[in-house]
């Protein structure tokens, strides 16, 4: 192959480190409102027909969304091998607990309503409930650990060791901070899902929606600022040690890396970065203002940038880091040292750029069609064919 | 037989895969015959493959909620408990998986919603092309998973890379055509076409000896007994082409699983019933049918197809050079660029066996320091157990000979016999339900099982493969699975039968009404003002 040449090594592993944060906010800006339509659900809708509505909202699209993750998932293991081996293997309970839930979702959107019995679709809606909430939090809980460092270290043969005993590895990851960032992305997703239902629902859905939502947008922001802090003054950050290449092989022991410093030096490095941060707070702050006003497609914009802004800063904050570890530093996986080979990054990256934009014309076509309110009389007219 | 952390891991990866494998042929057979329903609507304008194309699609909505769930848990688990595998391989099967996601799923899930929740908001040719996306997106999806198991078959266009410790892609042309991926990519496809007719066959067949639904079943019947027939014929002929392919990439799943422990002169015999056993090395009551081995497995009357005692002669030769290899992998991982240039040579000369090195490490940590006898011990691991390949392989094939039958009868009832079937054929048809999915599983576990002790073959062995997890967490996980899929799996037939035994949503007379109103609606969108349209 001489056509990988025409990037370069370097460049490309920055263009993956994009891309794999694109699919990832991308899961979080689509998904993210099933999730936050499935933590509601108890909460915004009472009688079956609220909930149908409620449901109803995302049943077209939810399946198409959740491709967003298990595409993340993809790229990851495609891109960067070594962080999809560490993180599965290493959040095992927590990556099951995750899976479980994303098992039941699917199958709670299909079944809940091909019975009638009052039963059988309360224990589905507690389903879609967990399906939605259960995940938005654990996702976050694992971005608390991953900015703390996480216990593993590489062997010679780059055997991927995660330190503990086993009940240890997971009750080691529920330390408070990492706790706190699990509320911070339930609240953010569920805001995300009262945007979502205020434009997509009306009524009493709709309105209780939009209360619990501001809600959840004034503790996504308020954690927000606050974890920022802690992260600030309570822990350290990673820093590379001497010199090092950017297109040298992916080999995660090549490198000399030290705990140390804050990662909050980043900011000082890199001022530009400080536009994330803002658009997380502003995103936010402008979503509360949206969910009060009762503003529909504006207040979705604003959650979407809000989302986007706050996934963004975490990468930022961390580059070139992408999982350090705690316990051996040198084993840390960084942009330039965990990624696949030059032609591996090549060719995905050819795929993506002709199957991305395709992807999101097709998207935004079925979005086009399935436009307008989901109403209790849509409801009772095709009461067979929904969910 | 010790039982560790690789079995249990083994267990699992078998139990959720198989398990998945339950929904995936249906989805990928379903998607394309409710597709051809769905165009013989469009094209003649009749409620009756409208009714139809709502009720198989139906059935395909809820084999297909589980098939989407229990794929998730595939792609997480080679992450979860198989990390080192994941590390090592990941360059090249990573980008398939990744891929299969960009071009396949996507299309499939994006389009599915629409398909149910958009009869009224499309078109009718709007809503036959979501209908064929879907049906596109599923076949495709197989296609990048098989192109990914291909690999693992026959690690093709890769290279270890002594710097990273792995193997990377050095030729994703090579990797993409894989002739065993593309045979097996049409092999698999076929046995979903063959699952979904024999499904559509049987189910329809119920109603007619019901009597009810005689318009709906019989029209069905005759699709799937066309389509059913193609596909069987297929699945066998792709069979073949995978044992032809595996006669050069996988000589000793070949030799296994017809019991042929010795070389043979050419054109060898083939076992078509016996009594394999392992520690004699012979296959007892054994009935041979001349020539026939020969000419399926090397398609010629005078190559040779080597035995299983000669593969395993073989494979000690490559555990002696393997352990030459990775001698020179310690220089180079050790001394890297200032590496001797001789000490190079030699690991290029020799990193083709490197795996079979790895198979020491069963024994030893060091495989440099490994006696005579455990060199024997892993040359012998190279052999499967070869009475489950035996059988298994047998009921597939024989299987796929029924199919062929069947299909060929219903075939010529349908086209020649004005679609009159005697009952004892619709029991029969009835009956026929459960077995392309006992063959299915059978063909994956010919295909997996087979190419035990490894995972990627000659390369990894799948003992290394693991993560470094404690029984205690597969176990737990491995006993969620199991609970879990339970439930699962009892909710998903209780729904299946109940919307089987309740036939189609609308009779043939309110279909007809469903499509004057939108066809009025659609019309109505063309022309009115836009305010009255708002309010419809």
């Amino acid at each position: 192959m001489i056509l990988n040449e025409l990037l370069s090594y370097e460049t490309l592993r920055l263009v993956w480190w994009v891309l794999v944060g694109v699919l990832l906010i991308g899961f979080a800006l689509t998904d993210g409102f099933d999730m936050g339509v499935g933590a509601l659900l108890p909460f915004v809708a009472k009688t079956d027909n609220e909930r149908r509505i409620a449901i109803n909202t995302v049943g077209p699209v939810w399946e198409g969304n959740q491709v967003w993750f298990i595409l993340g998932g993809g790229a990851i293991f495609a891109a960067w091998p070594p962080l999809y081996a560490v993180s599965f293997s290493g959040f095992y309970l927590a990556m099951w607990v995750v899976l479980a839930a994303l098992i039941v979702r699917p199958v709670a959107f299909k079944y809940r309503s091909k019975r009638d019995d009052p039963r059988w679709r309360a224990t589905w809606d507690w389903a879609l409930f967990a399906g939605g909430a259960v995940p938005a939090t654990i996702f976050g809980v694992a971005v608390g650990n991953v900015l703390q460092g996480v216990p593993f270290h590489f062997t010679d043969d780059l055997h991927a060791i995660y330190e503990g005993v086993w009940y240890m590895k997971f009750l080691s990851l529920l330390n408070p901070f990492a706790l706190a960032c699990g509320i911070l992305s339930l609240s953010m997703l569920v805001m995300h899902g009262a945007a979502w239902l205020t434009l997509k629902a009306e009524g009493p859905v709709q309105i209780r929606a939009r209360s619990i939502g501001s809600i959840a947008a004034l503790v996504a922001v308020a954690g927000y600022i606050g974890l920022g802090l802690w992260l600030a003054y309570g822990f350290d950050g990673y820093q590379i040690d001497g010199d090092f290449v950017t297109d040298g092989p992916s080999n995660p022991l090549h490198f000399a890396v030290t705990k140390g410093g804050s990662w909050m030096d980043a900011y000082a490095l890199r001022p530009w970065i400080a536009i994330a941060p803002i658009m997380g707070v502003a995103g936010g702050l402008l979503a509360y203002l949206g969910l009060r006003a009762g503003r529909e497609v504006s207040t979705l914009l604003a959650s979407k940038m809000a989302i986007f802004g706050m996934i963004a800063s975490v990468g930022l904050t961390m580059f070139p880091f992408i999982l350090p570890s705690s316990t051996d530093p040198r084993s840390s996986l960084t942009v330039w040292n965990a990624s696949s080979s030059h032609l591996t990054l090549f060719i995905m990256l050819v795929v993506t750029a002709i199957f991305l934009p395709i992807i999101l014309l097709y998207t935004a076509w079925v979005y086009k069609v399935l436009w307008g309110k989901v109403t209790d009389t849509h409801i009772s007219d095709n009461s067979d064919g929904l969910y | 037989m010790e039982f560790g952390i690789v079995e249990l891991s083994r267990l699992q990866f078998a139990t959720t895969a198989m398990f998945h494998f339950l929904f995936v042929p249906l989805t990928i057979g379903l998607s394309i015959i409710v597709a051809v329903m769905e165009t013989v609507y469009v094209m003649t304008n009749r409620p009756i493959w409208r009714q139809m194309t709502k009720f198989w699609g139906a059935l395909f909505g809820i084999n297909f909620a589980i098939g989407v769930a229990t794929g998730i848990t595939m792609e997480f688990q080679f992450g979860m408990n198989w990390s080192y595998y994941s590390q090592y391989v990941g360059d090249i099967f990573g980008a398939p998986l990744a891929i299969e996601g960009l071009m396949a799923f996507f299309l499939e899930a994006t389009f599915v919603g629409l398909f149910f929740f958009g009869w009224d908001k499309l078109s009718k040719i709007q809503h036959l092309a979501v209908a064929w996306l879907v049906a596109i997106g599923s076949n495709f999806s197989a296609l990048w998973i098989l192109i990914a198991n291909g690999w693992m078959q026959d690690p093709v266009g890769a290279e270890f890379n002594p710097m990273t410790m792995r193997m990377e892609m050095t030729d994703f042309w090579a990797v993409l055509f894989n002739e065993v991926a593309q045979a097996k990519f049409v092999h698999t496809v076929s046995a979903g076409y063959v699952t979904a007719s024999v499904f559509v066959l049987g189910v329809s067949a119920w109603y007619l000896l019901h009597g009810r639904h005689i318009e709906l079943a019989r029209r069905s019947i005759a699709v799937a007994a066309a389509f059913g027939l193609a596909s069987a014929f297929s699945v066998v002929l792709l069979g073949d082409e995978s044992g032809y392919n595996a006669t050069h990439s996988q000589k000793m799943k070949l030799a296994a699983i017809e019991g042929m422990w010795h070389t043979e002169a050419a054109p060898a015999a083939i076992t078509a019933f016996g009594f394999p056993d392992q520690e004699a090395r012979e296959t007892h009551y054994a009935i041979h049918i001349p020539f026939v081995m020969g000419l399926i497995g090397t398609r010629s009357l005078t190559t040779e197809i080597p035995g299983i005692s000669e593969l395993v002669e073989q494979a000690e030769v490559r555990i002696r050079s393997g352990i030459i290899a990775y001698d020179a992998l310690l220089t180079l991982r050790a001394e890297r660029d200032a590496t001797p240039q001789a000490v190079k040579d030699t690991f290029e000369q020799h990193s083709a066996d490197l795996g079979f090195a790895l198979l020491l490490r069963k024994y030893i940590d060091d495989p440099r320091q490994a006696t005579e006898a455990q060199i024997k011990l892993a040359a012998n691991d190279t052999v499967p157990t070869v009475w489950p390949l035996f059988w298994a392989f047998r009921i597939m094939a024989g299987l796929g000979i029924a199919f062929i039958g069947t299909m060929m009868y219903f075939f010529y009832r349908a086209s020649f016999k004005r679609m009159q079937f005697p009952r004892p054929a619709l029991h029969l048809a009835v009956w026929m339900i459960p077995t392309p999915w006992i063959a299915a599983e059978m063909g994956w576990f010919v295909a997996e099982y087979g190419r035990q002790p490894w995972t990627v073959d000659g390369v990894l062995p799948t003992a290394m493969s693991v993560s470094a997890l404690s029984m205690t967490e597969v176990g737990l996980t491995l006993a969620g699975f199991v609970i879990f899929y339970s439930v699962l799996f009892v909710i998903e037939m209780g729904l299946m039968l109940k919307y089987i035994r309740k036939g189609p949503f609308l009779e043939v007379a309110e279909t007809e009404a469903w499509m004057q109103r939108h066809e009025a609606r659609l019309v109505g969108r063309r022309t009115a003002d836009p305010i009255a349209v708002a309010g419809e």
